[in-house]
């Protein structure tokens, strides 16, 4: 299928791409890996007047330190974010969760910035980044602002990113030491989360000291589990009581229906793979 | 000029050769269809409809003649006087109702994804910008989706001028054919019955390379490449569609992506753009996109089956009655009706069952229409009643192995007629199933079966039997015959020997991925003491092939490669006549071997290689034969071949969450004599991630408007290598006794066999739990549903 046709820009920096999105009058896209634009724009299910390619610009590429904080860029594609020695230490949930996207060809080109701008509630990220409160800095023609993973997430594909803004780096605290598991259920290697779970916690001997748990497509945006989380803390790692705390995993959720799950199922797959995930990531 | 030297060692025949097309197919750098351009193309694009069932009161298309690049829009009313009605070869019965089916709709449409206009442009993105300028008043008509509404009195009609949405009922029944006993009769008195219906999903045939299409009308003959399994049928069908004189149309299918039956197939798109550039006079490609190709290249199985089986206590099999309902879709297309009645003669697969009754209605419905899809009828009927041996085993505490064994044909039996009129060549079902058995580590797997029953696992093992036949190498001409089809079963081949000794083998049969190429080089190779890489095969252009019934049913080996050996037979005997005259001796003292021919007891002796370069100077040759070593030769099958294997599958089902993960697989076929083992092994492999697709993965879904909603490769689940075990696999070989090579077909084996090894094994792991079945494909929320009770 072929696109409708549409002008094209490639900027070098931030701030021009800021101005380039502030110029134009028409309709615009941003485009990062086009993992998930292109698709959308080939079956002609969007036909935006410009698209603002974000490939050139090299401030969004690549993962540094920051004090506490560790910055990745917007741009940097899920095959660097698999294999970055920061990442791997300090952030590895964002790691296990990266390693479950698409396949190989799609990881090169598909980004960690692109996958929260885009925010499919089936996307494989954001439940992970909402469990470790990451923050999201946002550049537009107002400066800097930084939001918190718990206020980007709007509502499906909708994010705290205006019109006239860009998702520029995403703010990570370090967790190390931590442990951590994604748990993705999916029918085919490929697919998207029916439902998935990420879960990280720090232990104490055997205890469990604090956790973090995130559901992927349990509602339109991803859901943080504090039920879960709560129930969890100071408790010995044990599968009954993970069971237990996993049984507040549908608070705040609200799925829905599709061909691979109705709600009840949803709920039930909610439930016993939080239990998978937090015990995998207690005893690993 | 000096002939080559006899270079040949032979023994090609049974190595596992690399593929002679390989590198051009994987690497892409070979004549498909859309990598071709012509001077002067012009680009279509088509506009579909969205509905599934509607009438057409207006067409607009006056903005979108007006855009850039464009050169014509086309509308069915353009073309409503040369379209003529899309072909249906098969019709099954002699009252079976056929709606006319245009390529491109005139004033309904009957399917969501029916062509109902096109845009031709300089570029293949202006025609898809004008698509969009193109306005449709349509008027909403009642879908009809589903087969048993569809049947019940009073239901919408998909097309009311037919008055009704049965297309046609084919009934067999052993009792009145003289060949069994009354299935009901049995049923009747049986001491076990066991009632099951199955549904077999509709499927998707999801071929690699999209359908493509470039037709040239600027010479003598209009010219078409097509991505076609069939271009010796396109081209006879579509002279008799359009009208167009037979021998003023050459179709070519160049390199093809794969088909699976997809592509067997007389498609609108063909029919379009071979009227539509031959009104332009100019040269017109169209290449569907991979939506198109779902929503309008024809789907496969859909099929409602309702199976009763009737038994002794020992598990001795008395009878069995099949009723079928087969969903058509919308239109009957090339082999539509016939697709369940090749199912009709394998229900009783491997067992001397001694009555059988069998029915089928064929449905017409506002879907895609469906057609052949690997395997065609046969992995339904296979599946069917492997699952039914299950449940008999299941009832009686039987193994499902002794049920099978119980039952089947013993290989001293054959050959074997059966219930359904078939004689079946040869099988040896013990040999077998007593090498899957072993691979597979029968015995430990149930051992360890019953201690995860014994713990209550989470995790439960299945273990999952399908002891199958098939039958191959369409088809004995007459057999198609008295079945109603509108052609023959023979295929057509020829064998030219060069001057300097090298070899162009002609084949009517149409590859498209399996390996012909590389086969029949091997083939002739050894049958005429050539080297293999002196063999060039050549086909798919019925210009130099100009005869040929294509590529399909797992006929190319059995039949097409029959023909070629027939024509070197030919080659040879006349390069016999040669080489006696001109060595001087009898030509019953010449012998041949290894590509030469020597007098009997002498070491005078010549090369077929020396033969063909003195043929071409033609010098001295015997009076009355004529100066070339061209053969050709048409085969035509006495017999159907029948191979057959034991698959046996272990899946864990983890009953928390449903999933089903394959544990293990082991195949054991037996194909007859094996010309190339590799390419065997990759048709088995195919064969087995496609079956299992059938039971794990794949569904074309349609919601209640009547629109695909498995649309996009996103939401229909082709499984990839990540979702499938490493499988194990391996042979017995009983020569077949219908061909000169012995050899079976291994085409569709893997596809018939896997899906009820497969569903055999879900249902198995979990059957302690109160489960009897499980709808395919057996999805982890169906599979759950099943173990934990609730509406599937
Ligand atoms: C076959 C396939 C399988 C996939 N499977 C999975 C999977 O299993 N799990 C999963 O999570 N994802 C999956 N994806 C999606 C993949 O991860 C995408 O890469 C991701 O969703 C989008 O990232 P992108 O960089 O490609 O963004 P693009 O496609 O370029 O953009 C996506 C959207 O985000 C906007 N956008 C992008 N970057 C920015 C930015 N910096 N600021 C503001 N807006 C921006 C764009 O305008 C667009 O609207 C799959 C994709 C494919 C093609």
């Amino acid at each position: 299928m072929i696109p409708a046709a549409f002008d094209y820009e490639a900027p070098n920096t931030i701030d021009e791409a800021v101005r380039a999105l502030a110029e134009a009058d028409d309709e615009v896209k941003i485009l990062a890996g086009g993992q998930s634009l292109l698709p959308v724009l080939r079956m002609r299910l969007a036909a935006p007047a410009k698209l603002i390619d974000l490939g050139r610009i090299g401030e969004l590429q690549g993962v540094r330190t920051d004090g506490d904080m560790l910055v990745i860029g917007a741009m940097t594609s899920h095959y660097d974010v698999q294999r970055d020695p920061l990442l791997n230490e300090h952030a590895k949930l964002l790691v296990m969760a990266t390693d479950t996207v698409a396949d190989p060809q799609v990881r090169h080109r598909g980004t960690f910035g692109g996958s929260l701008a885009h925010a499919d509630p089936a996307g494989d990220l954001l439940a992970p980044a909402l469990a470790l409160d990451v923050e999201m800095v946002i550049a537009g023609p107002r400066g800097r602002r930084t939001v918190p993973a718990a206020e980007f997430f709007v509502d499906y594909f909708t994010t705290a990113v205006g019109e006239d803004e860009l998702l520029c780096e995403i703010r990570v605290p370090k967790y190390t030491g931590w442990h951590a598991h994604y748990e993705k259920f999916n029918r085919v290697a490929q697919a998207w989360s029916i439902v998935g779970v990420a879960a990280a916690v720090r232990p104490d001997g055997h205890m469990i000291a604090e956790a973090r748990v995130g559901l992927t497509n349990m509602a339109s945006v991803p859901v943080r589990a504090r039920g879960v989380e709560q129930a969890l803390v100071g408790q010995e790692a044990t599968p009954e009581a993970i069971r237990a705390a996993a049984e507040h995993a549908l608070d705040g959720t609200s799925p829905t229906a599709d061909g691979n799950a109705d709600v009840a199922y949803r709920e039930h797959l909610a439930k016993v793979l939080t239990s998978r995930a937090v015990s995998a990531a207690a005893t690993s | 000029m000096t002939a080559t030297a006899d270079s040949h060692a032979g023994g090609e025949v049974g190595q596992a050769r690399l593929r002679k097309e390989d590198a051009r197919l994987i690497a892409g750098r070979t004549r498909w269809t859309d990598n071709m351009s012509l001077p002067g193309m012009m680009h279509m694009a088509i506009l579909r409809s969205p509905l599934a069932h509607a009438r057409i009161n207006r067409i607009d298309a006056s903005e979108a003649r007006s855009m850039s690049g464009v050169e014509a829009v086309v509308t069915g009313a353009d073309v409503a006087d040369d379209q003529g009605s899309l072909p249906c070869a098969w019709p099954i019965t002699e009252d079976m109702k056929s709606p006319n089916a245009p390529s491109l709709a005139v004033d309904e449409v009957n399917f969501a994804g029916e062509a109902v206009a096109v845009v031709v442009a300089r570029s293949a993105a202006e025609a898809h910008d004008a698509l969009e300028a193109i306005d449709v008043d349509y008027e909403d008509l009642p879908v009809v989706l589903d087969m048993s509404s569809a049947m019940t009195e009073g239901s919408d009609l998909v097309h009311p001028d037919l008055g009704t949405n049965a297309s046609a009922t084919w009934v067999f029944d052993s009792a009145e054919a003289g060949t069994g006993g009354s299935a009901d009769e049995a049923l009747a008195g049986a001491e076990v019955t066991i009632h099951r219906t199955f549904r077999q999903q509709r499927l998707i045939p999801a071929f690699m390379e999209p359908r493509s299409i470039l037709v040239d009308p600027t010479g003598e003959q209009t010219t078409m490449w097509s991505a076609t399994q069939v271009p010796h049928i396109l081209r006879l069908m579509l002279a008799m569609t359009t009208g167009v004189d037979e021998h003023k149309i050459r179709v070519i299918a160049p390199d093809v992506g794969g088909g699976f039956g997809g592509k067997l197939q007389v498609t609108p798109e063909e029919v379009i753009t071979f009227l539509v550039a031959r009104k332009l006079g100019k040269p017109v490609k169209y290449t569907e996109s991979r939506s198109e190709s779902f929503t309008s290249a024809h789907h496969g199985r859909d099929q409602i089956q309702k199976l009763s089986l009737a038994a002794d206590r020992n598990g001795t099999v008395t009878g069995l009655k099949v009723e079928l309902l087969a969903d058509m879709g919308a239109y009957l297309r090339l082999v539509t009706p016939g697709v369940p009645i090749l199912g009709a003669f394998m229900f009783n697969a491997i067992y001397k069952i001694p009555a059988y009754h069998f029915s089928c209605t064929n449905v017409f419905t506002n879907k895609v229409p469906t057609d052949a899809y690997r395997g065609a009828g046969r992995p339904e009927a296979t599946f069917a009643i492997e699952r039914m041996m299950d449940e008999l085993a299941a009832e009686l505490g039987m193994d499902p192995l002794e049920v099978r064994e119980r039952n089947w044909i013993k290989h001293d039996e054959f050959p074997y007629t059966t219930v359904s009129t078939l004689t079946y060549d040869s099988g040896n079902y013990e040999a077998a199933t007593a090498r899957a058995r072993e691979l597979f580590g029968y015995d430990a797997l149930r051992a360890e079966q019953a201690e995860r029953r014994r713990r209550g696992d989470t995790v439960q093992l299945g273990i999952g039997v399908s002891t199958f036949t098939e039958m191959c190498g369409l088809a004995p001409s007459r057999v198609l015959g008295a079945l109603s089809y509108g052609a023959g079963g023979w295929e057509h081949g020829a064998v030219r020997m060069l001057p300097t000794g090298k070899v162009e083998v002609i084949t009517g049969s149409s590859p498209h991925g399996q390996g012909h190429e590389t086969a029949w080089s091997q083939i002739v190779a050894d049958r005429l003491g050539v080297g293999f890489d002196d063999v060039e095969v050549l086909h798919g252009d019925t210009q130099s092939s100009h005869k040929g019934l294509d590529t399909y049913g797992s006929r190319s080996l059995t039949v097409g490669a029959m023909a070629v050996v027939q024509a070197a037979d030919k080659v040879i005997a006349k390069a016999r006549k040669i080489a006696a005259h001109m060595m001087e001796c009898a030509e019953g003292d010449v012998e041949f071997s290894g590509g030469r021919f020597t007098v009997r007891g002498t070491d005078t002796s010549t090369s077929i290689q020396e033969i063909a370069l003195a043929v071409f100077a033609a010098h001295d040759l015997p009076d009355g034969v004529e100066p070339s070593l061209d053969s050709e030769a048409t085969f035509d099958p006495e017999n159907f071949s029948f191979p057959h294997g034991t698959h046996l599958c272990a899946t864990e089902v983890d009953t928390e969450t449903g999933r089903v993960r394959l544990r293990s697989y082991v195949a054991v076929d037996d194909v007859g004599n094996v010309v190339n083992p590799m390419i065997v092994e990759g048709q088995v492999q195919g064969g087995l991630a496609q079956g299992i697709a059938q039971a794990l993965f794949e569904e074309a879904v349609y919601d209640e408007t009547g629109t695909l909603t498995s649309g996009t490769l996103a939401d229909y689940l082709v499984p990839s290598a990540a979702d499938l075990p490493s499988f194990t696999t391996d042979r017995t070989e009983t020569p077949s006794t219908t061909n000169a090579l012995g050899v079976k077909g291994v085409g569709e084996a893997g596809t018939i066999a896997s899906t009820p090894a497969v569903v055999n094994s879900v249902v198995d792991a979990v059957r302690h739990m109160g489960v009897r079945d499980i709808e395919m494909p057996c999805t982890p929320m169906r599979v759950w549903r099943a173990i934990h009770g609730g509406a599937q």
